[in-house]
């Protein structure tokens, strides 16, 4: 079997707070094959966002590894990718300018016209042609996600992290969203990690979900998502999915700490 | 639009100009009490000459301690905004040194450095306004959400990329906000200094002269032509904004 392109072994990590040392990742692994989707779930405050540092390498584990690619990861690199609940646009540049931002710090072989292409064919698959000239705060918070997207892809990365993208979207944006992934991942060649406290997101967008155990957390249940094409809306009502996610729901009841045997409500 | 934005200051003005003519006119103050707007042009006539001199004098020196105040008040503020120890260090000294009235310190800095005007001048402009710059640096920095570091860092950025393409932008309107206080500031700080130093320059030592001579319709002039370079002065600094921190600006809805 080949190398997984994310590969995250035993990792232990514990942030140091005026309460002395804080454990937050307790033995985690990870796995996730190149082109493949894991969506991560777990309790509020166990560690998910902590694992998107270690990914990206903004921070290093106490213990254990996390690899990339075949290479350990010591520092952060310019093949990953990050968006985050906050969209974090820049209000000073248009919609464009923003997402060109990466391509300012990583070296690219691409010329200045073909960056730009790039970026407009980006928007005009999430659907913001025509808003490339405006400024952020000019967008719904739906279209500056959209925008934020395109600037966390627009380099090329090997691994595209998102940490609750769709979070603070209502209902009917968030599955728009969905959507959108989905054309993207059929365009763009990323394997993702996706933290999402959303469990109709996570078996709809990834081809594996991870269920984190509370704080500190380990690996506590892995589910595979069999896949043959990108899947409509209306497969989220099927009552294999209607399975999945109860599965799901008493595994975050586990992690929660609440009684595990208790009968989960449909 | 432009003519209504030109139109209503300058009816305030005239109103106000009227209505300090007429609280002088009703009451019959004679001028040594309240010199009337009318008093006026007569001592700018006279004096116009010492009047481009001594206001060129206090502009620069004005201009000189700002800018300094400026660059270190960045300083600093870069400083305390990303070092959580420096900031612990060294908030308490500059509130400390902020609450001191400048007042005080005026007289010793120019016994201090007696006869170097200029110096002791910009010294006191600087002093008196580089603490907003500081402090808002220093906020600015420190409050950027981690998400907009993590974005370039991600990519392996330095701080200093950090720093130029985000951080700093990011505060250019807390930080034209402060400079707004701080060159009115300065502005008293040069005048203090102006004052009170012996055989001083500038409009201050017009104004102490004014009140040496007994000449009160002086003393007003000197104020109003103070007043005029204050507004002079902030409005530059509001088209500096409007250049570098325009963006900021929402279109009132
Ligand atoms: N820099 C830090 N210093 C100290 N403690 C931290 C730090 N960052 C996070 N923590 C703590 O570590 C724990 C895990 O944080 P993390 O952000 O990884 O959780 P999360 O799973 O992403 O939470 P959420 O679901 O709310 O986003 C939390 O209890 C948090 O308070
Ligand atoms: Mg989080």
């Amino acid at each position: 079997m080949t190398k997984p392109l994310i590969h995250i072994t035993d990792v232990h990590h514990a942030y140091a707070t005026d309460a002395g040392p804080l454990p937050v990742l307790d033995g985690l692994n990870v796995s996730v094959p190149e082109g493949g989707f894991v969506a991560v779930v777990g309790p509020s405050g166990c560690g998910k966002s902590t694992l998107t540092r270690l990914i990206a390498g903004l921070m290093k584990p106490d213990r254990g590894e996390v690899w990339l690619h075949g290479e350990r990861v010591q520092s952060p690199r310019s093949t990953v990718g990050m968006a985050f609940q906050n969209p974090v646009l820049l209000e000073w540049r248009t919609i464009l300018k923003n997402v060109m931002l990466p391509l300012e710090i990583v070296p690219t072989k691409m010329s200045k016209t073909e960056q730009e292409q790039r970026a407009l064919h980006l928007l005009d698959l999430v659907g913001l042609k025509g808003f490339e000239d405006k400024r952020p705060s000019e967008l719904s918070g739906g279209m500056r996600q959209r925008a934020s997207l395109c600037r966390s892809l627009i380099h090329k990365p090997e691994v595209l992290i998102l940490d609750e993208p769709f979070g603070a979207l209502d209902a009917f944006t968030r599955e728009d969203l969905w959507q959108t992934m989905h054309s993207l991942k059929a365009e763009e060649p990323f394997t993702g990690v996706l933290i999402t406290h959303d469990l109709r997101e996570s078996i709809f967008l990834a081809d594996q979900v991870v269920v984190l155990s509370g704080r500190p957390a380990k690996t506590q249940y892995v589910m595979n998502i069999p896949r043959n094409g990108p899947p409509e809306l209306d497969d989220l009502y099927t009552p294999e999915a209607a399975d999945r996610l109860n599965i799901l729901r008493h595994q975050i009841e586990i992690a929660q700490g609440r009684a595990p045997s208790e009968e989960v409500g449909a | 639009m432009t003519l209504r934005k030109i139109a209503v200051p300058v009816i305030a003005m005239v109103v106000f100009l009227a209505l300090w003519e007429l609280l002088v006119w009703v009451n019959g103050w004679p001028n040594y009490i309240m010199a009337a707007p009318s008093d006026l042009p007569a001592a700018y006539s006279r004096y116009w000459e010492l009047f481009l001199v001594m206001g060129w004098q206090t502009l620069w020196r004005t201009v000189v301690g700002l800018l300094i105040a400026v660059a270190f008040g960045i300083f600093v503020g870069m400083v305390m905004g990303f070092s959580r120890t420096m900031r612990d260090a060294l908030y308490p000294l500059l509130v400390g040194f902020n609450a001191i009235p400048k007042a005080t310190v005026v007289p010793i800095v120019a016994l201090l450095f007696v006869g170097a005007h200029d110096f002791n001048t910009i010294l006191i402009a600087f002093m008196i306004s580089f603490f907003p710059i500081a402090v808002s640096v220093s906020i600015g920095l420190s409050t950027l959400e981690p998400e907009y570091r993590d974005i370039l860092r991600s990519l392996g950025a330095s701080q200093a990329t950090v720093f130029w393409k985000i951080a700093l932008p990011k505060t250019l309107p807390e930080f034209f906000g402060a400079l707004k206080v701080a060159v009115t500031l300065a502005f008293i700080g040069t005048n203090l200094m102006e004052i009170v130093s012996p055989h001083g320059r500038g409009l201050g030592a017009l104004f102490d002269s004014g009140k040496t001579n007994s000449d009160y319709p002086l003393m007003f002039a000197v104020l109003i032509a103070l007043a005029f370079m204050g507004i002079v002065l902030y409005y530059v600094v509001v088209a500096l904004e409007k250049i570098f921190a325009g963006w900021a600006e929402r279109q009132p809805t």
